[in-house]
């Protein structure tokens, strides 16, 4: 059967509804993410087998208050329902909805309902209600909305059965308006209908609206809400049941005294910002390192049991190293989204809005800016992909745009490398250790460039979108583990194969660019390395590494290297110092292995202080004097806090903000942030 | 001269009704979170630093910064 005969249903409700978890249990594991057509909005879809054996398509919408849109969000709900024609127009629209804040979510479920929708309510969390002492009447309920009520618990998975039972039937549109708005734009809507005869005033009147028809928009869009709410509040009186209640919400307000305490909730916070940061950089260092290890065995072992050739040294060299190369960002991607989906899924991450708001707000950024900077120190890929919880588009931008220039774990053996070159391991005022200093120094560095950034693009960018923080205060839930498990499935999924692929191309190409070069120096590369060495006493490793060295040096990249020479001397930096700036382009960390093959040290043995003892004896043929001066090293050390050298943080921009706009904008800023600043550095301390 | 208290001027505990907005553009967004003229708000708390504020609107949790606050004017 193909997917257009396939019945599609769509999940619409208010944010905090509990829609996700009904999705998570409806579809299980078969989801799959996708993009709303051109917008920056992921479509959740997936398919559910019901209980006859149908299988059904179900689509998540959006989280959203209203049919009218006030964010990116809504607005993509709205040109769905809102058109007919639109590939993805259900056949039944199920509206989830709070049982223990039943008037607000009845807006959206009215709204939908006098659209003239096949609508189902899902009547969701009847526990919270329980627990706060309400009931209702489902049969009158079902009597004057007019629609079926089912009612639910997607956390445990109660009612799911029934809801199933029920998308099995077609549901047929029945009953009259709930309230009508005919005399909100008589004239415009009597006259709509008479040419569309099939639709309801309230499917006119929305059509009107979004054309921009109506005179007074906004005045008839505020009677409208007003109106129905009044009717809302009549009908909840009418069929609430009031019960004897548990006692939740004084629960949840004793938590709120703890955790958004003046001094306890910032120290609380703080904590569990540490905690996650260790989790991403202690945690996921071990099964970072063993897919290292399986990936550089097998890179060998087909090497050495292939035949030798093309094909071999491309798998062999470029594409198994390029999987690789996106496998190795899994487990921090993993972690870091354990403890985000936590942090939603409890009702912690707004209340990390509320702390974090007034103080990250001056900085064009969000409250919920905090955790992806955070998580930047660690590896900038998951902490781009974190920032989709900021729903405010400019604040999201500026937050992907500066989360790179947190110093990430990759910087590490880069800075680790040139402090032991040009910093003396001497204490300063007897305490300070002035290679820490240094090191601190240079995260530092990367947190003001966050900070100055975001503040001058909060200046520069132009929105239509008004930044304001009008949002839900969720009552405190035991997190599922179910959703979880499926959050990390979905993220690992997202990245792999949508950042992935730019990641493993653009390592292909790099590998081609440093394996062959122009001429045949590099054919002739073992000849060419024993005539110089003729005469001398030389072993078997040692001529190997003076070959790599060798054939790096005649490569494309070398020639690469050799070309911005001109444009990188002012810096201070040689060819040789280009060729890994070309090479590291991939990945920061790989600066290290090309400096130890330019420096030919044979590969297995990449020991720190070899590296530092070859590089440390570099001469400067225009000087005399050693190369690696205190001027060049802290210049490369600058560059390298600011210069966007990393593919998968291209490629993650590129996927997170739909389009090339960004990822550019962001490597020229960053690129010619660190130029400057290198420049400024090397000139300062020559 | 006696400007008509928002819920801005609210502090924590204190209630007030619900009379009117002062931005046509916000109120849309208040409209559709539940805050109607005549709808009894409670300031709750507000954050460390002052904003945003915590309200409570007919039994739920509305976090909201305080210059949109002082947008929602009170009966008097």
């Amino acid at each position: 059967m193909s997917t257009k005969q396939r019945k599609r249903i769509a999940l619409v409700g208010n944010p905090n509804s509990g829609k996700s978890s009904l999705f998570n249990q409806l579809t299980g594991l078969n989801q799959k993410i996708g993009n709303f057509p051109g917008v920056t909005v992921d479509k959740k879809s997936g398919i559910s087998v019901l209980l006859n054996g149908e299988k059904v398509e179900i689509i998540d919408l959006p989280g959203t208050y209203s049919i009218y849109p006030k964010s990116n969000d809504e607005t993509v709900v709205a040109n769905i329902l809102l058109n007919k024609e639109n590939a993805l127009f259900p056949d039944i629209l199920v509206v989830v909805v709070d049982a223990s804040n039943l008037k607000r979510n009845l807006l959206l479920f009215t709204q939908m309902k006098d659209l003239g929708l096949p609508v189902i309510l899902a009547l969701n969390m009847v526990d919270m209600a329980d627990r706060i002492g309400v009931g209702y009447d489902l049969e009158l309920l079902e009597k004057e909305l007019g629609a079926l009520v089912i009612s639910t618990n997607a956390r445990v998975g109660e009612g799911i059965d029934e809801l199933k039972k029920a998308l099995e039937n077609q549901v047929m549109v029945s009953g009259g308006s709930f309230f009508d708005v005919t005399e909100l734009a008589k004239d415009q809507i009597t006259d709509y209908l008479k040419e569309h005869p099939e639709d309801t005033a309230y499917w006119a009147l929305q059509q009107l609206t979004s054309e921009g028809k109506l005179e007074e928009n906004d005045s008839v869009q505020a009677k409208d809400t007003t109106l129905r709410y009044g009717k809302i509040n009549r009908l909840v009186k009418q069929v609430e049941v009031k019960k004897e209640a548990i006692g939740l919400k004084p629960y949840s307000e004793k938590i709120d005294k703890i955790l958004t305490h003046k001094i306890w909730g910032y120290v609380i916070f703080l904590s569990v910002l540490f905690v996650i940061f260790q989790a991403i950089f202690a945690w996921a260092s071990w099964p970072m390192d063993l897919i290292d290890i399986v990936f550089s065995e097998l890179s060998a072992w087909l090497s050495t049991n292939l035949p030798a050739g093309i094909f071999t040294d491309l798998l062999a060299k470029g594409l198994v190293p390029g999987i690789g190369g996106v496998l190795i960002f899994i487990p921090q991607i993993a972690i870091l989204f354990a403890f985000i989906s936590l942090l939603e899924e409890s009702g912690y991450m707004a209340r990390v809005v509320f702390l974090m708001d007034k103080i990250m707000r001056k900085f064009g950024l969000n409250g919920k800016s905090v955790v992806p900077l955070i998580s930047g120190v660690a590896c900038a890929i998951p902490a781009i992909m974190a920032t989709r919880t900021i729903e405010n588009w400019k604040e999201r931008m500026i937050t992907i745009f500066v989360t790179p220039l947190m110093s990430c774990s990759a910087r590490l053996p880069v800075y680790t490398i040139l402090i032991a070159l040009v910093i003396p391991d001497e204490y300063v005022l007897g305490v300070f250790n002035m290679q820490g200093l240094v090191l601190l120094s240079l995260y530092l560095l990367g947190f003001i460039a966050v900070l100055i950034s975001a503040y001058i693009l909060k200046k520069l960018m132009k929105t239509t979108e008004r930044s304001f923080l009008i949002m839900e205060l969720p009552t405190y839930k035991t997190p599922r583990w179910k959703n979880v498990g499926l959050t990390i499935l979905e993220k690992v999924k997202t990245f792999s194969f949508e950042a992935g692929k730019i990641i493993i191309a653009v390592s292909i190409v790099l590998w081609v660019l440093a394996t062959y070069g122009p001429g045949d120096n590099i054919a002739n590369a073992e000849a060419n390395v024993k005539a110089t060495l003729v005469g001398t006493n030389y072993t078997e490793a040692e001529l190997n590494d003076k070959v790599a060295s060798y054939k790096l040096e005649n490569s494309y990249v070398a020639k690469l290297g050799k070309a911005i020479e001109p444009a990188i001397k002012p810096l201070g930096f040689n060819w040789k110092v280009g060729i890994a700036l070309v090479t590291s382009f991939a990945a920061r960390e790989v600066f290290v292995g090309t400096m130890s093959t330019i420096y030919s040290i044979e590969s297995a043995d990449g020991d720190v202080n070899t590296i530092k003892a070859r590089m440390g004896s570099e001469i400067n043929p225009e000087t005399g004097q050693l190369y690696f001066t205190l001027p060049v090293g802290l210049s490369l050390m600058v560059f390298y806090v600011f210069a966007m050298q990393c593919i998968s943080t291209l490629a993650i921009t590129y996927r997170e903000t739909k389009g090339w706009k960004w990822p550019i904008l962001q490597t020229i800023y960053m690129s010619g942030l660190a130029y400057v600043l290198s420049l400024l550095t090397f000139n300062l301390f020559s | 001269m006696s400007k008509a208290k928002t819920v801005g001027d609210l502090k924590p505990g204190e209630n007030g009704t619900i009379c009117c907005f002062k931005d046509d553009h916000l109120s849309l967004k208040l409209l559709d979170m539940g805050c109607l003229p005549g709808t009894s708000v409670e300031m709750k708390f507000s954050a460390p630093l002052g904003d945003p504020i915590c309200i409570d609107v007919e039994g739920y949790n509305l976090l909201l910064r305080k210059a949109e606050a002082h947008t929602i004017s009170l009966v008097e």
